[in-house]
């Protein structure tokens, strides 16, 4: 049969950044797939290197809005390690809650667009009903709804204040019961199975073959997880589940991700409890010549930072890999032989992310073929959710579906409209 | 193998006369000095052998030379392992790991590109992250790139 390629990008099918895929297909069918990266970089290893110890968390704040506070926390535990410092255990449970925050808007969010790229738009519009209220919450604590330059080496910038601490409180166990039964519903759905189960499967081989880390590691039954393998901040200090799920598809990614949003509440709430008044910085006065390895565990996955010190007051190299570095290469394993309107789902299921993938370099330029547009992919993908959606059982489950939201969502005293 | 001390003492003992330096800075945290031809053994024992999962390579310029860096965790000890390779900065070359290493494909490309290391072996050495008019033999992360200009 004859061989197509089809080049997708420089905009992605699913996320409003620049990258440039190109399947190569023989009629329906995936065959070959190529990654081109470039059009995001921004040159960050090289700038943090001309910054002062205190000033690159600003910098490794902005490689990613939304997992806008692993970056710094990796760096600054990674330069902790450098100078031996001693953290304040106060700074370590204000850290472990905003990371956790952080995981929860950013679960909500993914849930959100694969809802969307399905064209199952019910999921779209609850799941990001109910990321809204982490946000108000981050700005209320820490100024911002995303990059809250909370972390500084030594300890934190900000302090949580007395009459924070029950707001975040009400938030999340307002947010547990209606949560645990959305999850439920999406888990159950018989027109998500049909779009996910089976598609784009990541064997536990490939899984390490590639270094996959976070949801898409986890998906695909490593039990791995950095705040368990390797504690920092405050996790050695609470309990809860690291999510492992067996099957490899785009199903058990999102059941992954799901199953990890009630754990995170988990980890807040605990965290609230053993809170005690204190310090939150150490005060680190110099960081002496040394090397230093922070890692932390994302949302999507471990980020790595190594960190060099002279002993001047800037890092001489600092070297980041964010999880999408290693997570984005596995896609050469899931989407061979799927379909076309598969891949868009395949391509979003590890949650990919460019800016973090890329740190170093100048602008790409554009390519002589015409490419399919994201709204072409999308509109693939949607298509085949719709069949499924007018047949008399996709029907009934979208109509259930809606039921139970509008019943989670009455119980924290939301009208539906 | 769960233990940290277990994992040191069995690539001490396989790697023996191997190792230039051995340096525990953390008891989570172990820097293994090497010759740059010992590489794939050592890549070898600890990714294929003892199951450690690939992190990343780091890429440094010194003053002595281009340092690359292999970094390895072993997940259920909370060990990250790296492997410390110093090559000459006039013509840095080393054995590419991605034959062993699946994932290691991108960050060779990207190291070759930004520090101008050569990895023998690499099966796809392209661009990753230079724009395509970018000049050949320019390496933005070497210590002398920018220094006339700024």
């Amino acid at each position: 049969m004859k061989k197509t390629v089809i080049p997708i990008g420089p905009y992605h099918p699913l996320q409003e950044e620049a990258e440039f895929f190109q399947l190569h297909v023989e009629g329906e069918k995936v065959v070959d797939i190529d990654v081109d990266l470039g059009y995001n970089h921004r040159g960050i290893e090289k700038i943090c290197e001309s910054r002062t110890f205190d000033q690159v968390p600003f910098v490794v704040e902005r490689i990613c809005g939304i997992c806008s506070t692993s970056h710094p926390l990796a760096y600054v535990q990674a330069v902790e390690e450098i100078a031996g410092v001693e953290v304040p255990e106060r700074a370590l449970y204000i850290r472990t809650i905003i990371a956790e925050l952080e995981r929860l808007h950013s679960h909500l969010l993914w849930l959100g667009l694969a809802g969307h790229f399905i064209g199952y738009n019910t999921v779209f519009m609850w799941a990001w009903r109910y990321r809204e209220p982490v946000l108000d919450i981050m700005e209320e604590v820490t100024g911002n709804r995303q990059n809250y330059a909370m972390m500084k080496v030594g300890g934190v910038r900000r302090d949580l204040l007395d009459e924070d601490l029950p707001k975040i409180r009400k938030m999340v166990e307002g947010l547990h019961p209606p949560l645990n039964m959305f999850v439920g519903a999406v888990l159950d759905d018989p027109v998500i199975h049909a779009r996910t189960k089976g598609v784009g499967v990541l064997t536990p081989e490939d899984a390490k073959a590639y270094g996959a880390v976070g949801p898409t590691a986890r998906a695909s039954g490593l039990a791995i997880d950095v705040r368990r393998d390797d504690p920092y901040a405050a996790y050695d200090r609470v309990h809860w589940k690291v999510i492992t799920w067996p099957a490899g598809d785009v199903f058990a990614k999102a059941a992954v991700r799901l199953l990890e949003v009630p754990e995170s509440i988990k980890i807040i709430l605990q965290c609230l409890d053993q809170m005690k008044p204190g310090e939150i910085d150490a005060k680190v006065k110099e960081v002496p010549p040394g090397e230093g390895i922070g890692h932390v565990e994302a949302p999507r996955g471990e980020t790595f930072h190594y960190v060099r010190s002279d002993g001047s007051n800037r890092p001489v190299r600092h070297k980041v890999r964010a999880p999408s570095y290693v997570n984005v290469p596995t896609f050469k394993a899931t989407c061979i032989g799927q379909t076309v309107s598969d891949a868009t789902i395949i391509l979003a299921a590890v949650d990919p992310c460019y800016s973090c993938t890329e740190r170093m370099a100048v602008t790409g330029r554009g390519r002589g073929k015409r490419p399919l547009t994201a709204q072409d992919l999308i509109s693939l993908s949607q298509n085949e959710t719709r069949e499924i959606l007018d047949t008399p059982t996709g029907k009934a489950a979208q109509k259930q579906l809606e039921r139970k939201l509008i019943e989670g969502y009455s119980r924290i005293g939301g009208k539906a409209c | 193998m769960r233990d940290r001390e277990e994992i040191i003492a069995k690539v001490k003992e396989r790697l023996g006369g191997k190792v230039v330096s051995f340096c525990a800075k953390a008891p989570n945290r172990l820097y293994v000095g090497l010759d740059g031809e010992n590489l794939p053994q050592a890549v070898r024992l600890v990714f294929e052998e003892m199951s450690a999962r690939f992190a990343i390579v780091t890429g440094v310029d010194t003053p002595s030379g281009i340092e690359v860096l292999y970094h390895f965790s072993f997940d259920e000890a909370g060990l990250v392992l790296t492997f410390k390779v110093l090559l000459d900065a006039g013509a840095p070359r080393i054995d590419s790991i991605t034959p062993i290493v699946k994932g290691a494909e991108w960050i060779e490309r990207e190291i070759h590109e930004l520090l101008g290391v050569e990895f023998v072996g690499h099966p796809n050495m392209k661009r990753l992250v230079l724009a395509e008019d970018w000049p050949e033999g320019v390496h933005p992360l070497r210590r002398s790139y920018g220094r006339d200009s700024t």
